[in-house]
């Protein structure tokens, strides 16, 4: 009987802990008050640190954009997938006056932030004023798997201020790349 | 209250990953679709940085409308504070946000603001705050977040103990697009908790059967499964128990602690024959997992239950073997921890490749230190120093490059400056010349154009004498003159004739007036089109003039910036340190504990082995005596 009670005792109390453990967390309780006193302290210095990072990152591009990339050359190109876009964009190449100026291979990370609506920068760069030839070349898989290649030319007319202007890829068929001023 | 936050950090999660992707159409602004893609990668540095610099841009402009961002400059606002939040910038992200609150803004996206708010407090274990600001909710509420805000009152209510008022608004959000197993299972939960145990069993049981294929889903079902199991289990009904144990997938995260409780169900029946079954698979499991350690014990306590001493003496021996293994695995991770090595192999760069990093490190065979990371990411001091860890071993990377280009930028503007500087004097005096001569020309042109307009009401056909008729009329005048000294006769004769050749001129410049005007006017067209061109050069040479001063001028702000980076560089490794070894701390404690743990087990296991072992052979003896 001794033997029944203390076993009884024993499921009991494993059926208490076995209950914490699973309504609680799937972790150990780690840190005692003091380490949580010092992990917040030094998150709240990290994120101190973080704010001033991106501040001198700030403070560098515009210093960058304006010692490399002054307004009157600059010219940057971006890309984007047309929003019913229904293939895998593989690698896209640009360029300028017949001179290869920026290639890309994509992850599939990337395809995705891409479908999602993102925009790539894909080249940014230094062109003389006034019109220039652009030639985008894309590498793509259709929806059956069929590996496609196309190319479009383009004019590009570089003015006095930034250049911008934006490459939006629907497909390998029709207007399957198009250029946009902006 | 911990284990709630628990829950309610994995559903913040789902609900911020949710949150942090709205669909794109119609995007205006390039620079703001270059954040998003940064965000969609998981940049957030990236992301901040460029949203930081459009929107400074944006409101230092003299007409923010006519800037392409000002069509998104709300959602701007928005993703960036949700970029900070994913950046581990709760401060900055709450200060933004509380701006946008306390800001003139429409009624949806001062809502949407103060949900985000409550969202940042809760996240930070601060729930009374977050009902405050969950509490400045009125009026119209964005349609995509309804069910988000009002699932996030629950989840606050249930951290501060009001479990029945977290069970109405639960209620209504049975069947809650995207939210049906965390609701079920919340609602289970805070009816337990409320003290309502019957009606809080049958939520859980239906949470427990709910529908869906995701992981969290199947992970939620589990967990509903083995709470209700062993709650029951708690209140002595072991055999319902088994019922929802059974539930419980055997691959999921919560299988091990459900098999170990399937056990103790037989085991509370005296059914130890069956209690073998779960517990058998349970032992055959990875030992680092503290119920399969259990397990070991378990395992052969209920063969001596059945009498079969020598079987349970047997397995008490092998979960010896086990523990010691663990232990010793246990020490070389702390040796190792204490040698550096934990912080080293964490910043092995081939293995953030890989979206599976954290396995991948556990599963190296050489490094001892890594092998417990995935039992110590459980915990969320942990999980959140090594984030930061990460991050400032990010920050230091991106330090250090910006340094090297910071010397690089300070090399070429010294190229620049010797190139340029010794060539713009003489370039400056040419352009000088020139630029006097061109305003004298500019000046003439504005005197031709002033008359030719003043002939317009007061005709002048003299004016537009041509060149050959002028020294034909000076000819005429010189031949007069000389025609005085002749003798009369003759002088009448060649007065006659000049005065003949003096009408044919006359009449001529008068009928021809019209059309010389006429081409007057095209010459001065064709002037001004000579002038603009002219124009367009000096101001090219003036813009590339100045642009290549300004290649090499102004720049007085690059000596300030590399300060602020050394800086910062010096901060950054301090902290790192700092947070290194606390991390270091961190794990040596959390091992230790594991080795007390199983030390105890160990000397559990030598009782429970010697006692079987002496069992074992009185049955023998027995069995020999009978």
């Amino acid at each position: 009987m001794a033997c029944r009670r203390e076993e009884k005792k024993t499921t009991a109390g494993m059926a208490a802990a076995l209950f914490a453990a699973a309504i609680g967390s799937a972790g150990t309780a780690l840190a005692a008050d003091g380490v949580r006193e010092q992990v917040k302290g030094l998150d709240e210095q990290i994120q101190e640190i973080k704010a001033d990072v991106l501040g001198i990152a700030a403070e560098l591009a515009r210093l960058e954009e304006k010692l490399l990339y002054p307004s009157d050359t600059q010219v940057s190109l971006f890309v984007a997938l047309a929003p019913a876009a229904k293939f895998r964009l593989d690698a896209i190449e640009i360029h300028i006056d017949g001179k290869p100026v920026a290639y890309h291979l994509y992850t599939h990370k990337e395809l995705e932030a891409l479908r999602q609506g993102g925009v790539q920068r894909l080249y940014t760069g230094n062109i003389r004023q006034g019109e220039h030839e652009l030639r985008v070349s894309v590498l793509g898989k259709s929806e059956n798997g069929t590996k496609h290649r196309w190319s479009e030319s383009f004019k590009l007319a570089k003015g006095v201020g930034p250049k911008l202007a934006s490459i939006t890829i629907s497909g390998p068929s029709g207007q399957g790349i198009a250029l946009k001023d902006w | 209250m911990g284990r709630i936050y628990a829950i309610a950090g994995l559903l913040a999660l789902v609900s911020a990953a949710a949150a942090a992707a709205p669909a794109r159409d119609g995007l205006r602004d390039l620079y703001f679709g270059e954040a998003l893609y940064h965000a969609y990668l998981g940049e957030y540095f990236d992301a901040i940085a460029r949203l930081d610099i459009e929107l400074g841009q944006h409101y230092a402009l003299d007409e923010p409308a006519l800037d392409p961002l000002h069509y998104h400059v709300g959602e701007a606002e928005f993703s960036v504070g949700d970029f900070e939040l994913h950046y581990r910038m709760h401060l900055r992200a709450g200060r933004a946000i509380r701006a946008v609150l306390e800001g003139n803004v429409a009624p949806a996206v001062r809502n949407a603001a103060a949900y985000r708010l409550a969202r940042l407090y809760f996240q930070k274990h601060q729930p009374v705050e977050a009902l405050q600001a969950l509490d400045r909710i009125r009026g119209e509420v964005p349609a995509h977040i309804r069910d988000d805000v009002a699932f996030l009152r629950a989840q606050v209510l249930m951290a501060s103990g009001r479990f029945g008022e977290a069970v109405e608004i639960l209620r209504a959000l049975q069947g809650a697009k995207g939210l049906e197993a965390f609701a079920a299972y919340n609602l289970g939960i805070a009816l337990w908790r409320d003290g309502r145990r019957e009606e809080g069993g049958r939520q859980l049981d239906r949470a427990g059967v709910i529908e869906g294929g995701a992981p969290e889903v199947l992970a939620l079902r589990d967990k509903s499964n083995l709470v209700l199991g062993s709650a029951l289990l708690e209140a002595e009904q072991p055999e319902l128990a088994r019922r929802y144990l059974d539930r419980v997938r055997l691959n999921g995260p919560y299988s091990n602690r459900a098999l170990l409780a399937a056990g103790w169900a037989d085991a509370a029946l005296g059914r130890f024959e069956r209690a073998l079954v779960p517990w058998t698979l349970l032992a055959e499991r990875r030992a680092t997992d503290a119920s399969v350690q259990e397990g070991l014990l378990a395992l052969p306590y209920a063969y001596g239950q059945l009498n079969a001493y020598g079987r349970a003496a047997l397995l008490y021996e092998k979960a010896l073997g086990a523990f010691g293994f663990e232990l010793e695995r246990l020490s070389a991770s702390i040796r190792s921890i204490r040698e550096g090595k934990f912080l080293q192999a964490l910043l092995r760069e081939e293995l953030k490749q890989d979206a599976d990093w954290v396995i991948k490190l556990r599963r190296l065979p050489e490094a001892p230190e890594t092998y417990y990371l995935m039992d110590l990411l459980a915990s969320h001091d942990f999980q959140t120093s090594l984030r930061n860890y990460l991050d400032l071993e990010e920050l230091r990377k991106k330090l250090a490059a910006w340094e090297e280009s910071l010397e690089a930028y300070a090399e070429l503007i010294e190229t620049r400056r010797a190139y340029y500087q010794p060539l713009l004097p003489d370039i400056d005096r040419a352009f000088r010349v020139l630029d006097s001569q061109m305003r004298l020309r500019l000046e003439q042109r504005a005197r031709l154009a002033r008359r030719i307009d003043a002939m317009l009401t007061a005709p002048r056909p003299e004016f537009l004498a041509t060149a050959e008729e002028r020294i034909v009329r000076e000819r005429l005048a010189e031949i007069e003159r000389a025609a005085a000294r002749r003798p009369p006769a003759e002088r009448a004769a060649i007065l006659e004739r000049v005065a003949r050749l003096r009408g044919v001129i006359h009449f001529r410049i008068r009928t021809e007036y019209d059309a010389r005007l006429t081409e007057a006017y095209k010459h001065l067209q064709e002037l001004d089109a000579v002038i603009a061109a002219l124009r367009e050069r000096h101001r090219s040479f003036v813009r590339t003039r100045q642009a290549a001063k300004q290649s090499y001028e102004g720049y007085e702000a690059l000596g300030q910036l590399r300060g602020r980076v050394r800086d910062a560089q010096e901060r950054v490794d301090a902290l790192q340190a700092r947070q290194g070894r606390l991390l270091e701390a961190m794990a040596i404690d959390e091992l230790e504990k594991r080795v007390r743990r199983l030390e105890e087990y160990q000397v559990k296991a030598r009782f429970a082995m010697a006692d079987s072992y002496d069992r074992a052979v009185k049955a023998q003896a027995q069995e020999r005596v009978d």
